[in-house]
Formats: C-alpha cells, structure tokens, sequence
C-alpha cells in the first residue's frame, strides 16, 4: 500500500493504462506540456509524447465529439472537460450522441470513451467553477456514471472505466483531490462500476452520499458514533448509473433510516431517484421518512466565501441531519 | 474546366465503372421515388429524400476506399450509402422499421449504418456527424503517427468521409469540426450538399458568403466548389481530395451545388417556399439524365441498355419491397436491447 492523493491515484490510473495499452490517449484544454490546469496529467507529455496527450482546441463540444469518433475507431479516448460547469456545449454530443451510438446501431457501433471532468464547490469558484451537473447526465441510460472519493476507488474505477465497452463520465470532487489522501494498494486492481461501496459499516441510519460527499458523511459518522453514540452506515454510492439498486435496499433492510446527501441543487437531485427507489421497493424497510440534505435550489454556487459556505453541505450539517433523523 | 474534369475523371474510371456509377444512380432514384409512393400509400410512415443530390453523392462514393475508408453520412445521402454497399433492401428495411434493418427498428429511415462497411450510424441533429468524422480521421493519423499501421496499407482506412447540407454549416458543431481537421491536418473529406434550402430557409439566411467553400481558407484546409450535379466533375474533385488525404495532405472541404427536387421529406409542402417554375428549372438540369446522355454522347451507354437497365433496377427495388414486406417487426421488447455493450473479460 501507499498513500496517494485522489489526483495522484487518478494520474496513476492514466499513466497504467496508456503504458498497456497503446490505443489510450488523453485530450482536452492544457492537458500537454502544462499537465492539466488541476495537474491531473503532469508529466504524461513527456513520458508519452504529443501524439498521446493532446491538447485540444479550447472548445468542449469536440473534445468529446473527436473522442467519440476516436472510440468508434477503436480507439481508447480519455477526454478531459476542465470544468463540469463547461461541459453544457458538449451535452448534445453525450446525449445524443455517445449514449445514443449502441442503442441506435443495433449494437454494432460502440463508444468505448471516458470523459473526466472535474466537477464541485468550495473552492471559491462562484456559479461557473463549482457545479455538480451528474443529474443532468443520469437521466441518461447509455451512459455511465462513476464518481469516486477514495484514491483507492478513483484508480481502480478509472481503470475499469477506460476499459468499459460503453461511454463513462468520471465525475471527480475537485475539493478532494489533494484534501482527500489514502491508501491505493500496490500492483494492478480494479474497481467494478456498478457497485456501491459500504464506506463505514452501522446498525442505526443510512447515509447515501458520493464524491466530497462521501468523504464528509464518513467524517460526520465518526464525530456522532464518538459524540451521541449513533451508529451510522455510510454508503459510497460511486457508480450513479447503472442505479446500484441492491446496495441502497440492503442497507435501509437494515437500519430502516435514509439520508441522502449531495451537494447538487436539492429538485430533481440524484437523491430523488435514490428516495424513490426507496419508497417503491423498500417502503416496508423504512421507520422514517427519507431525508435529503443538498445544495438550495438557486441557479449556482456563490463566490462569496460566507454565501458558498452557506450553499455547501459539510460535516458539520451532516451530523446535525444525521441526529435529526436518527432521533426520528 | 468542367469538361477537363469529366475527361480526366472518365479517364480514371474505365467505361465498366462509368457504368456501375450510372447503375448505383438510378437506382437510387428508383427506390426514392418508391419510397415516396409506399409513403402516399400510406405504407410506411416517413420518408427523406436525397432526390437530385445522386450526382454529388455517388461521384465522391467512388472515390474513396469504399467498405474501407470511414463514412459518416447524413440523411439524404442515399444514393452514397448505396455506392457503398448498402443495399436496396437495407434501406426498405429501415422505411419498414422491420427486423434485420441496422438500427433494429429503432431509428427513423435514413440514418445510414454498417460497421461492416464502415458506415457510421447518424442521428437526427444536424451536423453532429462532422467533429466524430474528425475523430475518425483523427484516429486514422494517430494509429499511423504511432506506427500501429503503414499509412500506404489500403486495407485499413485512411479516410473519413462526412456529409452534410448548406443549412447545417451554420451550427457550431461544424465549425469545431473544421477547426480540428485544420489544426491536425487530418484525412477527411467533408462534402457540403448546397441544395439551396435548409428545409424552407433559402441559403441567403444561412450565410453571408456566396460559397460555403470559401470558409475553407479560414481553417487553414483546401475548399472548392462543384457542380454536383456533374457526376464526373464531382467524382474528380473527389478523387483529389482523397489523394490530399492519403498524402497527408490534410481536409478538403467539397461545396457540391445541387438541389432537392422534392420536398424537404414525406411531412413538407414546397410549394410556400419556392416557386414550381425554380423547381422545373432544376429538374430539366437533373444529374441523372445528363449522365445519361454523356453516356450515351460517349457511346458507353446505349438506348437498349438504358430500358434493360431500367427494368433490372425496378426488380431490384420490387424484391427489396417484397423482403421487407415479408420481413417480421422486432419484438416490442427489442425496445429494452443494447443499452450498454456488455462489459468482456
């Protein structure tokens, strides 16, 4: 084992797949000599060469669009959006296009692409550097959609992702990657997506959450296990599409208690397909109602630092939630 | 020039593919013009024309790699997918929505696909096409760049052809395009098919320039213009486009100026937007019958030959109806297939 940050494990997960795979190559805005404005490929350019890390013109629509047509060529296409809030002009080629491509082809066509895009506030980014904009795409079969909060689980589900048949958005909590550390075990690993993570094993209340999410409903686990003694399962979602459908129903079985956190606008959330996945199918699991702690409903995240702080959830907000419900 | 062209494209292409040429065209007008009587029969629920673009079409088809060069085509192009390999019956297939047609039933008619043949599937908005053909042309000089394939070995592609109208250069998608293709100096062809009309809008409202080809310069890629209703000439500019490909060479962006002799699809009525007297004028200028009669000039074709080749055409049409007639509709739960392909290994 070593400890990475989640950037590092995401580089490390670049860097092993284009050095097995020659068809792997990365593009998109100031990925080359300058590695990315959040690093994320330092040092690709030189080690694999212009050929193989590309930068783009500045211009989302055809960063993906090149890379579709690149994996329709069986090529293996990373495409990095900069910024999630700039990734709108290209929702057309995603959605019509990319998740269309299998389905339209009577599987004869396959999009075999990985769009990584930075995505998340508080970081004084103000409405166009802070978005979460994974509700927009999980509407969306065709497309899958992975988000990780570990450096474990962002190596071993980029991994996986670039050698998915199918186009992945790679979703990655900007806050988090280098505040989030941890162990990545040594040699080659993957990470299925699909697949929940159960990131703190309890008995008393379910928290769903993913990216920074995730890694703060852990911290608010621990302070209210240590403080009021609740004991709180926390779910890793990772994989938001395909739906993990049996994870989030065998831990309500369990604990018969919902929170949802995510750090999205609250309507139309991804926290409300999980909350209705619950009333539908775990409705007899439940003793309470299923609780969503979320970003307001207002146009964006805003640059003042007391008014962004304010929009975000934390583990502070999280643990008030968690003893509001567990108290239920 | 025009004449120039049709000698040294004539002189390319050896009377028997003179012929096969002639051969894709008319059928490709015969099954259109099916196409639109099963449609007033009310025998099937849509259909979109590429009638008077066959010349634009079937010249450049000829000009490539066919089967082996990428091609991402658009909606009217018919008569290309048929130079490719497409046949009669895959596109009655597609107007029946019936089981064995490439998409499964799924699309509406006329989104060309064959992985087989290279053909990429489309869909509906338009020019979504070109930035993915620059990414197979993209693909095409980075497995050369990277030694994974010889630039000079015909097997593999060395091109990517792409279509599109006048109306849809004026999405930003197109120009991202061309941006690419001009920075990476990639093999791609990208036919425009100057039919004058973007459904009912004239092209004096697309455009402030004369000639779509014209913007070529601004990407840094070779544009020019041609009668596209000159089956020859477009065969020869084609032809010269693909050499500037496989040299490594870069893009040509190929303005053909043609016309859509019928409506827009089964759904529009031209006659709010343009007048009969424009449309007689063009189809006394119709590419198929001045081929024929360069032909015929030539001695290459012959009256005879014209009304067997007529018949032969229509049985093929007649057998491609019949099959998809007969053919069984998907399982509506088809409707839940190939959302995602299967993850190996």
């Amino acid at each position: 084992m070593s400890q990475m940050t989640l950037i590092d494990a995401i580089r490390a997960a670049m860097d092993e797949e284009m050095a097995r795979d020659e068809r792997v190559f990365l593009t998109g805005e100031d990925v080359g000599p300058r590695g990315g404005v959040f690093r994320a490929s330092q040092g690709l350019y030189d080690k694999y060469g212009g050929t193989r890390v590309v930068d783009s013109p500045l211009a989302e629509l055809s960063i993906v669009a090149v890379g579709i047509g690149a994996a329709l060529a069986d090529l293996r296409p990373i495409c990095e959006i900069q910024f999630a809030d700039f990734i709108h002009p290209a929702f057309n080629q995603i959605v019509n296009e990319a998740a269309k491509m299998y389905y339209r082809s009577n599987g004869e066509w396959r999009v075999p692409l990985v769009i990584r895009c930075p995505y998340g506030g508080g970081i004084a980014g103000g409405l166009y550097h802070s978005q979460s904009v994974e509700a927009f795409f999980t509407h969306c079969p065709g497309l899958k959609i992975v988000i990780p909060s570990t450096p474990e689980d962002a190596k071993g589900l980029l991994k996986s992702a670039v050698r998915d048949p199918n186009p992945v958005l790679f979703f990655e909590p900007k806050k988090g990657y280098r505040a989030i550390k941890g162990e990545v075990p040594e040699g080659e690993y993957f990470t299925p997506i699909g697949k929940a993570r159960v990131a703190r094993e309890g008995r008393d209340l379910s928290v769903f959450a993913y990216g920074m999410m995730a890694h703060y409903a852990t911290i608010a686990a621990e302070r209210v296990a240590e403080q009021e003694g609740i004991d709180v399962e926390v779910i890793d979602l990772r994989t938001l599409l395909p739906v993990d459908r049996e994870s989030i129903l065998a831990s309500v079985q369990k604990t018969g208690k919902a929170l949802i956190v995510y750090e999205d606008n609250r309507t139309m959330g991804y926290g409300a397909e999980v909350a209705a996945l619950l009333a539908d199918e775990g409705f007899e699991f439940l003793d309470a109602p299923v609780r969503r702690l979320t970003g307001p409903d207002v146009p964006g995240v805003p640059f003042n630092h007391g008014m962004q702080e304010f929009f975000m959830p934390n583990p502070d907000k999280i643990a008030e939630a968690i003893r509001e419900l567990a108290g239920y | 020039m025009a004449a120039a062209q049709q000698e040294r494209a004539a002189a390319r292409l050896g009377e028997s593919t003179l012929m096969e040429i002639y051969r894709v065209m008319l059928l490709s007008r015969r099954l259109d013009e099916r196409s639109w009587a099963l449609h007033r029969q009310g025998k099937i629920a849509f259909h979109i024309s590429g009638m008077g673009h066959e010349a634009a079409q079937v010249g450049t088809a000829f000009a490539i790699n066919r089967t082996v060069d990428y091609v991402h085509p658009y909606y009217r192009d018919l008569a290309l997918s048929l130079a490719i390999g497409l046949t009669p019956t895959d596109f009655m297939l597609s107007l029946y929505a019936k089981q064995g047609d490439t998409s499964g039933g799924r699309q509406m008619p006329s989104h060309f696909s064959k992985k087989a043949l290279n053909v990429v599937s489309g869909s509906a908005p338009v020019a979504t096409q070109v930035p993915q053909a620059a990414g197979l042309a993209f693909a095409i000089k980075y497995r050369q760049q990277m030694g994974l394939v010889d630039p000079n070995d015909a097997s593999q592609p060395r091109l990517a052809l792409t279509c599109l109208g006048e109306g849809s250069t004026s999405q930003g998608e197109w120009h991202e395009a061309m941006n690419w293709a001009g920075v990476h100096k990639l093999p791609m062809i990208c036919v425009v098919q100057n039919n004058i009309y973007a459904i009912s809008v004239s092209v004096d409202q697309q455009m402030a320039v004369r000639d779509v080809a014209d913007r070529a310069a601004a990407y840094g890629i070779e544009g020019v213009v041609v009668d596209g209703n000159d089956v020859l000439a477009s065969y020869e500019v084609a032809h010269e486009a693909a050499q500037r490909a496989y040299n490594g060479d870069g893009t040509t962006l190929i303005e053909a100026k043609t016309y859509r002799i019928v409506p827009h699809s089964s759904d529009d009525d031209d006659r709010s937007y343009r007048t009969r007297e424009e449309v007689a004028e063009w189809k006394a200028k119709d590419p198929i019958l001045r081929f024929q009669k360069w032909l015929l000039n030539e001695q290459i074709l012959t009256d005879a030959r014209v009304q067997e080749l007529e018949a032969e055409v229509k049985a093929e049409v007649d057998q491609a109806q019949a099959a998809a007639e007969a053919a069984p509709d998907p399982a509506p739960e088809a409707a839940l297939g190939d959302v995602y392909a299967p993850v190996e290994g």
